[in-house]
């Protein structure tokens, strides 16, 4: 929609060779072509299809950048050989979009911005390395991909190919044109190089395995992920450092990808505990791990590396211990998750409820101490907390007294002991003004049963009666 | 011939030897609960590396069966070089349970004597997350102590469920605690079996609730018990300053529950005078002993 007339975003090559081009109205287009088949443009959905696509070319290189708005560059510097060659990578990223329906436009070239220009509008396929300048000059101005009026007016002053322009000194090109487009035509011809921004962070250390075959039964896939973590693990050691999480990526044959993530509380690169985690992980998927028609390709990525020494055990057993208690708390978290497995932090508070923290225990902890106990005094604050704060019925002999008698669950408790009021005032600076006032009350029932109750309110107050909650237990 | 065997039999001596010289009851395994009565009856104390069962007899006695529960653990955490040595306790929680009867609330447990940065909490969605876990626990002997806590009978909770369980604490050598609330009795492979209901407290002064006290009866032992059926309840109270329990012997039922209505004036009698009534505001000689306020 443009100028309140509905306009075509794109037309297929069908619609091109007839005569369609993009933000013609629909309503000329329709009159042209009574049975066109126009489609609402879904700018999201080509987004995130691209991502996809994306991710599946992670196999190629770890480095893929998204070129707007649809293309994708891939930065294969040096991984080519895996592939037989910049021939062979090009012929498998052609066979694998021919698979999945896609055509497809690739160039290969010295600089990103070449290789876009090559791919959209002069010769496709691969430009060989010292050739880029030579080949690109032929191109039309219009690869330098500048403001109609700018490509107008190349052409009005008899520009018409790269050359043309090159050939003019730079300093009236930015003068008249903007500096921006100077930029670009340094970049087109190599004379200026720029690092892409790929869409995800390029891991420290990587190790994979591409097979020519597909496969899809389990026992082979875990032998492969022995070796990959074996492998992982030497690359981390010749380079004294340990990661903090490792990311299997299974590629399938269709163009799927599965990513796994392994954490680990501290560096590691242990590799019997890596795998443990790796099983722990693969049994707790909600869905399975599911092959299709195969894997034709594995990826173990560290993202984050840190150094790692190699310990020297020492004599009092202390520092095996600590480990061990890591190793567990890596062991739980792959298996229950992040939130599930926690430590407590104090925090500096009166506020019942904030004075604890509960942190996952895969994240470091912060060192604050927690205040000792009054020596010769019982317990202050409940083993349990309700929170919220459970609402009881309840009977004081005095206003201000602590109850008599309350009624818990549909259970009437006679208080044979109590203490208090102790107040806890509110934070107004979190809670707002409108919270009230807390007397809290150490009770005890005829049972022997320990409870914290408060109350909220006054009874002489003309506002809102006072209420009881029960607030925690003691043991 | 003689010459050959002596020195194998004079090594096998020597081990024999260290062997009782560490035969105290710490290093003989056993966890001792600090209250001499129940040492007594189970020769020394708990067996460090098993499984043992806590019964809170309802579910309202749950919180009394956790700070039994609780005290037992640290028992067992508590380093025999004292307390700097001692170990994390892993507590295995199901999500019921904190629904049902409160989250654990670290303060509380500071206040029992746990420093809750010893603590990993894992928090389990089912029972069968909570035996994963807690098996899992069991069989690192890094750990002071884990504490198992499901909901119910869950079925996963079988025999041979508590049999996987008592052996990982064998072999580790760590005191795994099994906390059933809302649950009958069921044959199990555990070492002890506890059933917990709270105590009235000595109270303090002004009638103030005292420190955590527990009437605990041994429901079953392993090897049994010195004494007969009577002689296994008992009547303790967690000190959490020695981290031990306490006998507790000097107990009539008379002076604990109802309290004589002198004894609880301080409460009572000065905030009359906050109705308004002038007249009963002139309180006796005893009025500074108000709390309330």
């Amino acid at each position: 929609m443009q100028g309140n007339a509905l306009r075509l975003a794109d037309c297929d090559r069908r619609a091109v060779r007839l005569g369609l081009t993009r933000a013609m109205t629909l309503a000329d287009a329709r009159a042209r072509i009574p049975d066109l088949v126009a489609l609402e443009a879904e700018p999201q959905a080509d987004r995130a299809f691209l991502d996809e696509v994306a991710a599946f070319c992670d196999r190629f290189t770890p480095l893929v950048a998204r070129d707007e708005p649809h293309g994708l560059t891939l930065d294969v510097t040096g991984c080519a050989h895996l592939f037989g060659g910049e021939a062979g990578m090009l012929d498998l990223v052609r066979q694998v979009m021919d698979r999945s329906g896609l055509s497809l436009r690739a160039a290969i070239a010295g600089t990103p911005e070449a290789a876009r220009a090559c791919s959209r509008f002069g010769p496709r396929g691969i430009i060989p390395p010292g050739r880029d300048e030579a080949v690109l000059r032929l191109l039309p101005v219009a690869a330098l991909e500048a403001e109609p009026e700018t490509v107008i007016a190349l052409s009005r002053a008899g520009l018409k190919t790269l050359a043309d322009v090159a050939a003019r000194p730079s300093e009236t090109l930015s003068a008249r044109f903007g500096e921006a487009l100077a930029v670009k035509l340094r970049r087109i011809l190599g004379h200026e190089d720029r690092r892409i921004t790929p869409l995800r962070p390029p891991p420290d250390c990587v190790v994979e395995r591409h097979f020519p075959e597909p496969f899809a039964d389990t026992a082979s896939l875990e032998a492969v992920v022995v070796r990959l973590i074996g492998e992982a693990a030497r690359v981390l050691e010749a380079r004294g450092e340990g990661g903090r999480a490792f990311e299997l990526g299974f590629f399938r044959s269709d163009g799927t990808v599965r990513r796994l993530v392994i954490e680990t509380g501290r560096p590691s690169r242990d590799a019997k505990a890596l795998l443990r985690l790796y099983r722990e992980r693969i049994e707790t998927l909600a869905d399975p791990l599911d092959p299709g028609f195969g894997f034709d390709a594995i990826k173990l990525a560290v993202p984050v590396c840190e150094p790692l020494n190699t310990q020297q055990h020492s004599l009092d057993g202390r520092a095996v211990e600590e480990e061990a208690v890591a190793d567990l708390v890596d062991r739980l978290v792959t298996r229950f998750g992040r939130d599930r497995v926690l430590r407590f932090a104090a925090q500096d508070t009166h506020h019942p409820v904030r004075a604890a923290k509960a942190l996952s225990a895969a994240a470091p902890m912060p060192e604050a101490a927690w205040p000792a106990p009054e020596p010769q005094e019982p317990p202050a604050r409940p083993l349990q907390l309700f929170e919220p704060p459970q609402p009881v019925e309840a009977i004081a002999e005095v206003p201000d007294g602590p109850p008599i008698r309350f009624r818990w669950r549909r259970l009437i408790h006679d208080v044979a002991r109590a203490e208090g009021p102790e107040r806890i005032a509110p934070e107004w600076w979190r809670d707002g003004s409108d919270e009230p006032m807390r007397d809290y009350y150490r009770v005890e029932d005829a049972q022997g049963r320990r409870f914290w109750l408060y109350r909220t309110g006054f009874y002489e107050a003309e506002s809102a009666p006072p209420r009881w909650f029960l607030h925690g237990l003691f043991a | 011939m003689q010459n050959a065997i002596s020195p194998a039999l004079s090594d096998l001596r020597r081990s024999l030897a260290e062997a009782a010289l560490r035969s105290g009851p710490a290093a003989a395994g056993k966890v001792s609960l600090g209250a001499a009565e129940i040492d007594a009856a189970l020769s020394g104390g708990l067996e460090r590396a098993a499984l043992h069962e806590v019964y809170a007899a309802g579910t309202a006695d749950l919180a009394a069966a956790t700070g039994f529960a609780l005290g037992l653990a640290l028992r067992a955490a508590q380093g025999e070089a004292g307390d700097d040595a001692a170990r994390p306790i892993l507590w295995v929680r199901q999500d019921f349970v904190d629904a049902e009867t409160g989250r654990l609330h670290a303060p509380g447990l500071n206040e029992l004597g746990l420093d809750p940065g010893r603590l990993l909490l894992v928090r389990a969605r089912d029972a069968l997350g909570v035996l994963r876990a807690g098996a899992e626990g069991a069989r690192c002997p890094a750990l002071g102590a884990v504490l198992i806590e499901p909901w119910g009978e869950p079925r996963a909770f079988d025999l041979t469920a508590s049999r996987r369980l008592a052996l990982a604490a064998e072999d580790s050598g760590v005191a795994t605690l099994l906390l059933r609330v809302a649950a009958a009795e069921a044959p199990s492979a555990a070492r002890t079996r506890w059933q917990v209901v709270p105590l009235a407290s000595r109270a303090l002064e002004a009638n103030a609730p005292g420190a955590p006290a527990f009437a605990l009866r041994l429901l079953r032992h392993r090897g049994g018990v010195r004494g007969d059926a009577a002689e296994r309840e008992w009547r303790v109270e967690w000190n959490r300053d020695r981290c031990a329990f306490e006998n507790r012997t000097v107990f009539d039922r008379s002076d604990r529950l109802i309290p004589r209505r002198n004894d609880v004036p301080p409460l009572s009698r000065p905030l009359v005078s906050l109705s308004g009534d002038g007249q009963a505001a002139a309180a006796g000689p005893d009025s500074g002993l108000r709390r309330a306020g």
